[in-house]
């Protein structure tokens, strides 16, 4: 067996273990699972493509850095798209989710954010049209770094990308006052709120960390893969796998998790075919909810 | 004016198989409120059980056993009964979300299972040659689109009357009860696993039924009819009608799909053939915010229960006469 598995279910584990700390975390603060989730990474994705075209506009061509096949327009689009992707996670809890989670069953913010789920993903098709777009079209020479082993540069600098937003996201949601709060109101939200939590920052905290990392994972999508209005819903099964396998709650158990079936889904397209990738998170979902439904790192719900 | 009525007896027939899911979805959701978000799944399951069981022999094909019509369907609501159960048993002792994931996971599953197992499903292209119970009288369309709608107005009235019933019957009572205060209806000794798992394989197999309706009046499948769309509009009907409501199930049912074929209608008369795409998912995108609007405005459902107040502590009594319509 080619060892190449390895980078490759690396590279799709951070996509899915980013876009799985968002899952999680509207999963244990905001107590529902948001099936809107892929599509935040959708929109994040289109906005970035529609500010790089917007940048190459107005300074024209701009030469890529050195290796890599994006330049400095890239990285300032994502930083806007992220941000474009958070006000939107934002506005549609001020819309919908934050009336819905009032509800006395939860359950109804779930349909709601799968009825949005749907509204915004056919918005996209609507605006782009459901043909497939790229970033690039430059053709990476991959390297070989031994073992049967090559990697691009675009797939280092988006692991160290990822490495640096996970330890950062760690640090902010373990070493900061925000942090705690966040923590305190995942564990007892009514204990919290007595405790004097500012609740709606703690929210909005929620919102802006899920959405933004959606967006730079639909990015890195966008950059290896393709951009398509669909590219979010293909990930939200991996997506919410990841979560669950990780123990709810956890961002060190989301990212795991995802990497996990992202060197799963690669095992799989080597020994059985490309063909049946989704069917991986499926597996590892029912195992997980059969053996141990906690997950990795999960607590026990008191 | 014949080709209207051809035309009206299509469009019902279509609408009537629509309700026949909404119904199995009422059962899950609307009595024993169970979220299934990969019913299209179910829907393919029946559909595909169905038609291998009775197209005929084709060497490219496993299946393919010439069965009679009856024993497709009845192969179909078993296969689908079945499938739901053992999604409930997996998940039904987690929490909610659980199954909404897993059901999702189901319909993601079977749709590869449709487009990559060619042996048995024919992959992209289907299966076709589906045998129609009026397959004689296809010369005449109007005689053929009838007798169409009226058995499946035979077959919905039928899953009508018995849901109605089951909704009576003392084992819907437990459901209910399950559904507005689990401790009180555990406290009384019933297992809320036992019954949640029962409620959520019937509604399976009514689902499966449903799609085996339609792949024998259609007498074609292909992966690409059960895609997501299809559960979301099916959610669309249970909420317009009202969620609870056998009869509601129904009327959103052709409610919705009466706006649906319109808005469609609409969009080919409005757009040109190359923009048609486009628009088509501008009318999901309505129909999408529609949901949420609904969802907000009237949680039970235009034409549902109004929301229950709080008489004594949280919720108020469930009366028998609440059943029903």
């Amino acid at each position: 067996m080619n060892l190449q598995f390895v980078v490759d279910g690396l590279l799709t584990g951070s996509m899915i273990g980013l876009g799985a700390i968002g899952v999680t975390l509207t999963y244990s603060i905001l107590r529902f699972s948001n099936f809107a989730h892929g599509d935040f990474m959708a929109w994040g994705t289109y906005a970035t493509l529609a500010v790089v075209g917007a940048i190459a506009a107005m300074f024209g061509k701009v030469a890529p850095i050195a290796p890599l096949s994006f330049g400095w327009p890239l990285i300032v689009a994502l930083i806007v798209g992220a941000a474009f992707t958070a006000l939107l996670a934002l506005l549609l809890d001020k819309v919908l989710f934050s009336r819905l989670r009032k509800q006395e069953q939860a359950i109804i913010a779930v349909m709601g954010s799968f009825g949005a789920s749907m509204a915004l993903r056919s918005l996209l098709e609507f605006i782009f049209t459901s043909r497939p777009t790229y970033f690039s079209r430059a053709i990476q020479i991959a390297m070989p770094v031994g073992f049967g082993i090559r990697i691009t540069p675009d797939q280092i600098a988006l692991l160290i990308l990822t490495a640096a937003l996970v330890l950062g996201v760690h640090l902010l949601t373990t070493r900061t006052q925000t942090g705690r709060s966040m923590q305190a109101m995942s564990q007892n939200p009514a204990l919290a709120r007595i405790a004097g939590i500012d609740v709606a920052s703690v929210v909005r905290v929620t919102w802006v960390i899920g959405a933004a990392l959606a967006c730079v994972a639909g990015v890195m999508i966008g950059v290896l893969v393709q951009i398509r209005p669909l590219m979010g819903f293909d990930m939200l099964l991996p997506m919410f796998a990841a979560a669950i396998l990780g123990g709810i709650g956890s961002i060190p158990g989301a990212v795991l998790g995802g990497l996990i079936i992202g060197l799963a889904e690669a095992g799989a397209v080597q020994l059985i075919g490309a063909e049946w990738r989704a069917a991986v998170s499926f597996i590892i979902l029912m195992a997980v909810l059969i053996v141990r439904p906690i997950g990795l790192f999960g607590v026990r719900e008191r | 004016m014949i080709d209207l009525v051809g035309y009206g007896a299509f469009f019902l027939t279509t609408a009537l198989i629509f309700s026949l899911i909404t119904l199995g979805l009422n059962l899950q959701w609307g009595l024993t409120g169970l979220f299934n978000v990969g019913l299209a799944g179910f829907v393919a399951i029946g559909a595909y059980t169905s038609a291998l069981l009775t197209t005929p022999d084709d060497p490219a094909r496993l299946g393919g056993l010439g069965l009679p019509i009856v024993i497709g369907w009845l192969g179909a609501m078993f296969v689908g009964g079945v499938a739901a159960a053992l999604t409930g048993i997996a998940t039904l002792r987690l929490r909610s979300d659980y199954l909404a994931i897993t059901t999702f996971g189901v319909a993601v599953v079977v749709q590869l299972v449709a487009l990559n197992a060619q042996k048995l499903t024919g992959g992209p292209f289907g299966i076709g040659f589906i045998p129609r119970p009026f397959g004689g009288l296809a010369e005449t369309p109007l005689l053929f689109n009838l007798s169409n709608l009226a058995i499946v107005s035979a077959v919905t009235l039928a899953a009508f009357l018995a849901l109605e019933r089951l909704t009576r019957s003392p084992w819907g009572r437990v459901l209910k009860a399950l559904r507005e205060d689990e401790r009180a209806a555990i406290s009384l000794g019933k297992s809320a696993r036992f019954y949640r798992v029962q409620a959520f394989a019937v509604g399976g197999a009514i689902m499966a039924l449903a799609g085996a309706l339609q792949a024998h009046f259609i007498g074609f499948i292909a992966p690409d009819n059960y895609l997501s769309i299809l559960t979301f509009q099916v959610w669309v009907m249970l909420i317009v009608g009202g969620s609870g409501s056998n009869a509601g199930a129904i009327a959103g049912s052709v409610l919705v799909w009466a706006i649906w074929a319109g808005s469609g209608a609409l969009t080919s008369v409005l757009f040109a053939p190359e923009q048609q795409a486009r628009a088509a998912s501008l009318q999901i995108v309505a129909i999408g915010v529609m949901l949420c609007v609904i969802l907000l405005a009237r949680p039970n459902g235009i034409f549902g229960e109004r929301p229950r107040r709080a008489l004594f502590g949280k919720r108020t009594k469930v009366t028998a006469s609440e059943s029903g319509s």
